[in-house]
């Protein structure tokens, strides 16, 4: 069945509720190939469950997620991941006990498997590697540090680095910048648009400024519905998100 | 970051230690009587490794060890069972050449489960391979659903609880609550003389290294590390593309297969095996052996079930009824005041001791191990 978007991923009428509570509703959107889009909005809006939804963690009761035209909806969270989704928790969620260095093997996509874990050897193509995605999250001179002893921020990068070793087609960040330093922010904008240029990102952000900063394009959702949709500019001149979102 | 087979120097240190105290010591110290004690204690070391993994690497607290250990002393008490009763041995019996149990309960042939047992070698295999797979199908039942935490423990409980049941309620099949009992030879060597039990004993107490060695392996792979990676980011662990089910499967089903080596040994020192040692009670106390040793360290795990077997014998032969309390009184002391058990005690008081008498290169790699394997939640 030859499908003729070539979108990375497409959201369609997508719905699920908690206890008949609609947290996300009836919402349909496109993930462009090299697209960072953002999703903004008020607390509650549905933000954390769409990506809980993309990423399996969360079950749909209507709608479908294509990626590269692949459904999602029926996969399991490891196999979405292997499929080339790679997802960021709004709280650094790293291995605090293990080094910089450890958290990027662990996350190096081989040796997945039960067997393939126990045989794993950590050669020369996981080094460079490692020291690759090191250099580009900022930590190349932390590799051998505890993970717990990095800052807030650094911890952030390192969570986007464990992605990124696993070379994921769509990267989904939630809050990416929260927490963090003036000089962080504009470090993760950088990173952010360096990564872009092999794939797509999804983010959530509250941030405005930084918003501006690496948006292609901006969904404002509310009670789970889309009431926005386009660049920054158009959405920030629309009347119905200034009322909801920004004009507080 | 090189990794050798042994986590570090230290490691390595300890475990030569250790084999020269099970293989050197203890048998020039003790009688054979007391080697042959030792020797019992020294199978429920099996559990308590497996147990290091499970539940103090990976998070899984399994209260139904004694499932395993006593499949695997099944498996290898019905092999000796079987030669202990051939024609001529049971010619009184009403049925000549089946168990006496059988014959006392009114069974007239040999059950179909028990013919593939006359074979040693299906018998050996058997010992790890039938609990092996019983606790696969008790993971998949549960680690896929993602049952976890105090849930499983209650299930593996009650797994221990049913299966007692079970063989107590079909006694003509399983000897019931005495269980299998008269065992004497093993492919007509008999093994209840002086010279078996202490050979018996160096077999018993290489396996227990070979299965200290190969946990020690396990735990150093990328396998060991995302199983503590899992019990404390689990979401982070299943998002970076792992089926971290089939990781606790994995886990689970090593603890059985060496809780049930560990049976099959009871079995052939102590020369029964009964429904006793699967019950609640008593994989109960196979926790509190690991949790005496510190229950993310291996070597602590055998210290752990030598000291708690050794102050038994030594109260309950002077003080019987104390006992129970005391075991009680020091599981409380463990968990409240030292939670990482003997090893735990080590680390903190005797190794910076050592390290400063020796100075020699850095230990760190066994302690960085240690306080990674030791985060309680």
């Amino acid at each position: 069945m030859p499908t003729q978007n070539d979108f990375v991923l497409s959201v369609e009428d997508l719905a699920v509720s908690f206890d008949g509570f609609k947290a996300v509703d009836d919402l349909t959107f496109y993930v462009d190939k090299n697209e960072i889009l953002v999703i903004i909005g008020p607390n509650g809006a549905g933000k954390t469950t769409v990506l809980d939804l993309i990423c399996g963690r969360t079950k749909a009761i209507a709608g479908s997620i294509k990626f590269h035209g692949e459904e999602l909806t029926a996969k399991t969270e490891h196999e979405i991941v292997r499929a080339g989704v790679g997802r960021k928790f709004q709280n650094p969620s790293i291995y605090e006990t293990l080094t910089v260095f450890e958290n990027l093997e662990i996350s190096y996509p081989r040796g997945r498997s039960v067997f393939g874990a126990l045989f794993f050897r950590t050669d020369a193509a996981v080094r460079e590697r490692i020291a690759e995605v090191a250099e580009m999250i900022f930590l190349e001179d932390c590799l051998s540090m505890r993970a717990e002893y990095l800052s807030h921020g650094q911890k952030q990068w390192l969570e986007i680095g464990m992605l990124l070793i696993q070379d994921p087609d769509l990267l989904m960040l939630d809050e990416p910048v929260a927490g963090m330093s003036v000089g962080e922010r504009v470090k993760t904008a950088e990173l952010l648009n360096r990564i872009i240029r092999d794939r797509s990102v999804l983010v959530i952000e509250h941030d405005m400024k930084f918003v501006e900063d690496i948006a292609h394009k901006v969904i404002v959702l509310h009670q789970g519905k889309i009431i926005s949709q386009g660049a920054m500019a158009k959405v920030k001149a629309d009347p119905k998100v200034v009322e909801v979102y920004l004009g507080h | 970051m090189s990794k050798t087979l042994f986590a570090s120097r230290g490691n390595l240190v300890g475990l030569l230690l250790l084999a020269v105290l099970l293989l050197v010591v203890f048998p020039l110290v003790f009688d054979i009587f007391r080697l042959n004690l030792v020797g019992k204690y020294l199978t429920y070391a099996f559990v308590a490794l497996g147990l290091v993994l499970c539940w103090g690497n990976a998070g899984i607290l399994s209260l139904g060890q004694g499932v395993f250990f006593g499949l695997g002393g099944y498996c290898m008490a019905m092999f000796l069972k079987l030669e202990a009763s051939s024609p001529e041995n049971t010619k009184i019996q009403s049925t000549p050449g089946i168990p006496d149990f059988m014959d006392w309960n009114q069974v007239t042939a040999l059950p179909w489960f028990w013919e593939p047992f006359h074979s040693l070698s299906f018998s050996l295999v058997a010992v790890v391979v039938v609990p092996a797979l019983f606790a696969f199908v008790i993971g998949l039942a549960m680690f896929k659903r993602r049952v976890g935490g105090v849930y499983f423990a209650i299930i593996t409980q009650a797994i221990a609880a049913i299966l007692t049941i079970l063989i107590v309620g079909q006694q003509g099949y399983t000897g019931g609550i005495n269980g299998i009992t008269d065992l004497r030879t093993l492919k007509g060597w008999d093994i209840r003389t002086d010279h078996a039990k202490l050979i018996l004993y160096f077999i018993n107490g290489g396996l227990l290294l070979g299965a200290l060695l190969l946990a020690q392996f396990v735990q150093q792979t990328k396998l060991g590390r995302l199983l503590v990676a899992m019990r404390d980011k689990e979401d982070r662990v299943r998002f970076s593309g792992y089926d971290v089910s089939s990781f606790r499967i994995f886990v689970f089903c090593f603890a059985a297969g060496l809780a049930a080596i560990g049976g099959a040994m009871f079995t052939l020192q102590v020369g029964f095996m009964s429904s006793s040692f699967i019950g609640i009670v008593p994989s109960i106390e196979m926790v509190i052996y690991c949790a005496v040793g510190g229950r993310s360290s291996l070597i602590g795990a055998v210290y752990g079930t030598l000291l708690i077997n050794f102050g038994r014998s030594l109260l309950s032969e002077s003080f019987p009824q104390l006992w129970q309390f005391a075991m009680g009184g020091l599981f409380i002391a463990i968990v409240m005041v030292f939670p990482d058990g003997l090893a735990g005690l080590y680390q903190t008081y005797a190794a910076p001791l050592i390290a400063r008498r020796f100075r020699s290169g850095r230990g760190g790699g066994r302690i960085a191990a240690a306080s990674t394997g030791s985060r309680v939640h």
